[in-house]
């Protein structure tokens, strides 16, 4: 059993090493290989050809849409996860503030009548969703990080009985006619239009590009480091002159952008929002996501965003056993945060700094145990 | 704001909240004896509770009472509730067991950083939530109304009725129990002895996993008692409600001082008050959002709550 374990372990590392040995242009050709693929995996023609992937139960498009949106969610928390090491329990509520934010400011059902189009409303969504983030973590950030998770938990809870119960939310009727994103094709038609989910997915994928590319290199700047240092260890972080509490804060609104943002592509695909798209359990999702790929590495958040969220849609509509899989979501996605915590806790594709820390405290005795 | 509201029926809402309140700090006193001797939130104990909310229901059922059956006679009822007591005491600290077997003492043993336990305690309160909401379908389940909820007499004008005195009391007499079993008994002393400092403690002898899993039984029991007194108070229990319970117990916990017994007291009943007054307030939508606000006024300005966090000083 061990032996089968340590022989994937010594093959995945194999991959990681090769990968990190070949020449550039190979890693080059190979990006845009896997690049190309994701950008023509919605068309009909192309997935037909996939055999068992593309989902039963439901548009394989829109479902590609959503993963797209989950891999965004969670290559953001990924930075206040995996990189300062701070737990946010309530990421999905900085996606209700930049869904909400949208539809405020665009819908004609809304009780401002700004009309905004939607492309205009999208950085006052990121900015707001900043702020709340800052407003957050501001009184929070200089505790001990597990009240952080409680008050992030309390901070998505109250968005969602907020977006329920507040009259100038609408609730259940929620905002109708929020517009789409601009452009139109040579003909006149708009590129966005209500049917065709694949323009939106091929935005979110842009964007993602684009995101990553930045979190990248922010990660190889000071305030990367700043950050690594700070989830290795704080006392000695502060010590060395990192000012910390600056710096979680960045992380932590760095994130709640990242969620604005695909709170703000979400209202503007679906046109519609309403109390019932903010449950709590997505925000446990997308920990499980992060976490599951690799918190700390980027390539690790992208993967585990994209398998959780396709894995919930490819369950849906199959029977095993006359159980109805997608039922037990959530009660797999919860024994997967335990299992992976205990044999795993580096993740899937872990950050090889990240995961020498977790076997450099294994080796840390501690008395009576 | 309807001020009004809240100075018409002040007495009500004092005597509703404290009620609630009770409860709140019956659950509370679990997540202050894990925070006291682990420094580990046990976000799993909002389904301890839930464990034990749905023992007794199925006690009764098992006796073949639903929520339509009605019980006369003092005695049966006395009967039926403290077996259902025992029941759920004893299911909830069996979960909590499990959960530290299963979930917090692998991660102890390979020391693990703390964010590892928080992870994994959500995952043991997502499955375990879960499992019940795929056994009972996701559907409330009803309670049989064992204690009559017409008003027994008044204080001031306010009517007081059995469920309130009994939920009161029964919370007041476990406190006091556990009060005890924490700084009289041979346990308890080790409970406080691990609390104040878990390596010294091994060397003189503790032995450290025992502690931690009496720990966990006994907070596990007093969520189960407060499972007992849900049921009879609330009359449905739906799966999904422990999460928000125990959200509102940990800010209970919070608020008194973590770590704290008798601030997780002070603190589960101030929450049920306040939280009581700003539905009165701002209407009863509002209720759950006031003890969030509650929560992060609170670590904004004082973060160790009222009475200070301790468990291993003279004052626990």
């Amino acid at each position: 059993m061990t032996s089968v374990v340590d022989k994937v372990r010594d093959g995945r590392q194999a991959v990681g090493a090769r990968w990190r040995g070949a020449p550039r242009w190979v890693r080059w050709v190979t990006l845009a290989a896997v690049i190309a693929f994701f950008y023509a995996l919605p068309n009909p023609g192309f997935y037909q050809y996939l055999g068992p992937i593309p989902t039963t139960g439901s548009n394989f498009t829109q479902v590609l849409f959503t993963v797209s949106i989950y891999v965004l969610l969670a290559v953001g928390l990924n930075i206040v996860v995996g990189f300062a090491g701070l737990l946010d329990l309530g990421y999905f509520g900085f996606f209700a503030v930049g869904a909400y934010t949208v539809a405020v400011l665009t819908s004609p059902t809304s009780d401002l009548k700004t009309l905004w189009p939607w492309l205009l409303a999208v950085p006052v969504a990121i900015g707001l969703t900043m702020v709340s983030g800052v407003m957050l973590g501001t009184p929070t950030l200089r505790l001990r990080g597990d009240y952080l998770a409680i008050v992030t938990l309390g901070f998505a809870e109250m968005i969602r009985i907020a977006a329920v119960s507040s009259e100038f939310l609408k609730g259940q009727r929620g905002f109708n006619q929020i517009p789409h994103p601009p452009g139109q094709y040579a003909d006149g038609r708009p590129f966005f239009g209500v049917l065709d989910a694949r323009p939106y997915y091929w935005l979110v994928l842009t964007l993602i590009i684009l995101v990553v590319l930045g979190v990248r290199n922010l990660t190889n700047s000071r305030v990367g480091r700043a950050w690594v240092s700070i989830r290795e260890d704080e006392d000695a972080a502060q010590l060395m002159g990192v000012p910390t509490f600056k710096f979680k804060l960045w992380a932590f609104a760095a994130g709640a952008a990242i969620a604005g943002l695909a709170g703000a592509l979400f209202a503007g695909k679906q046109n519609f929002v309403n109390s019932q798209n903010f449950e709590l359990l997505n925000s446990i999702i997308i920990l499980a996501a992060v976490i599951f790929g690799g918190s700390g590495n980027i390539f690790g958040a992208i993967v585990g965003g994209g398998l959780v969220a396709y894995m919930i849609e490819r369950f849906r509509g199959i029977e095993l056993l006359g159980i109805e899989l997608y039922e037990y979501r959530f009660l797999f996605f919860g024994g997967v945060l335990v299992l992976m915590m205990i044999f795993r806790p580096e993740g899937l594709i872990p950050n090889r700094r990240r995961a020498a820390e977790f076997k450099d405290r294994r080796k840390e005795v501690t008395v009576g145990e | 704001m309807d001020f009004d509201g809240l100075f018409s029926n002040f007495g009500e809402l004092t005597t509703t909240g404290l009620t609630q309140g009770a409860i709140y700090a019956l659950v509370a006193l679990g997540y202050t004896l894990v925070y006291g001797v682990l420094r580990l939130i046990n976000f799993a104990h909002s389904e301890v509770f839930i464990a034990g909310a749905f023992a007794a229901l199925w006690t009764w059922n098992g006796f073949g009472l639903d929520q339509n059956s009605q019980v006369a006679g003092i005695g049966s009822i006395l009967f039926y509730l403290l077996v259902a007591m025992l029941v759920a005491a004893i299911a909830s600290a069996g979960t909590a067991t499990v959960i530290e077997r299963v979930a917090y003492r692998p991660l102890r043993k390979r020391n693990a950083p703390p964010l590892a336990f928080l992870i994994t305690a959500i995952g043991a309160s997502i499955v375990i939530s879960e499992a019940f909401g795929i056994w009972t379908r996701r559907l409330p389940q009803g309670a049989p109304s064992l204690v009559s909820t017409k008003p027994l007499f008044s204080i001031f004008g306010v009517p007081i009725d059995a469920v309130q005195l009994l939920t009161i009391g029964a919370a007041l007499v476990m406190m006091i129990a556990l009060d005890l079993f924490i700084n009289r008994s041979r346990v308890g002393r080790g409970i406080r002895a691990v609390a104040q400092d878990a390596n010294t403690a091994a060397l003189m002898g503790v032995n450290k996993d025992r502690i931690i899993l009496m720990v966990f039984i006994a907070g596990g029991a007093m969520a189960g008692v407060a499972g007992l007194l849900y049921d009879v108070r609330i009359g449905t229990l739906t799966y999904s409600v422990g999460f928000l319970l125990g959200l509102k117990a940990f800010t209970a916990a919070v608020l008194g001082g973590i770590g704290n017994l008798r601030g997780a007291l002070v603190g589960g009943l101030l929450l049920g008050v306040v939280e009581n007054y700003a539905s009165g307030l701002f209407g009863s939508q509002w209720k759950d959002a006031a003890a969030f606000a509650v929560l992060v006024v609170l670590l904004m300005f004082r973060p160790t709550g009222l009475l200070g966090e301790s468990l291993g000083r003279a004052r626990a």
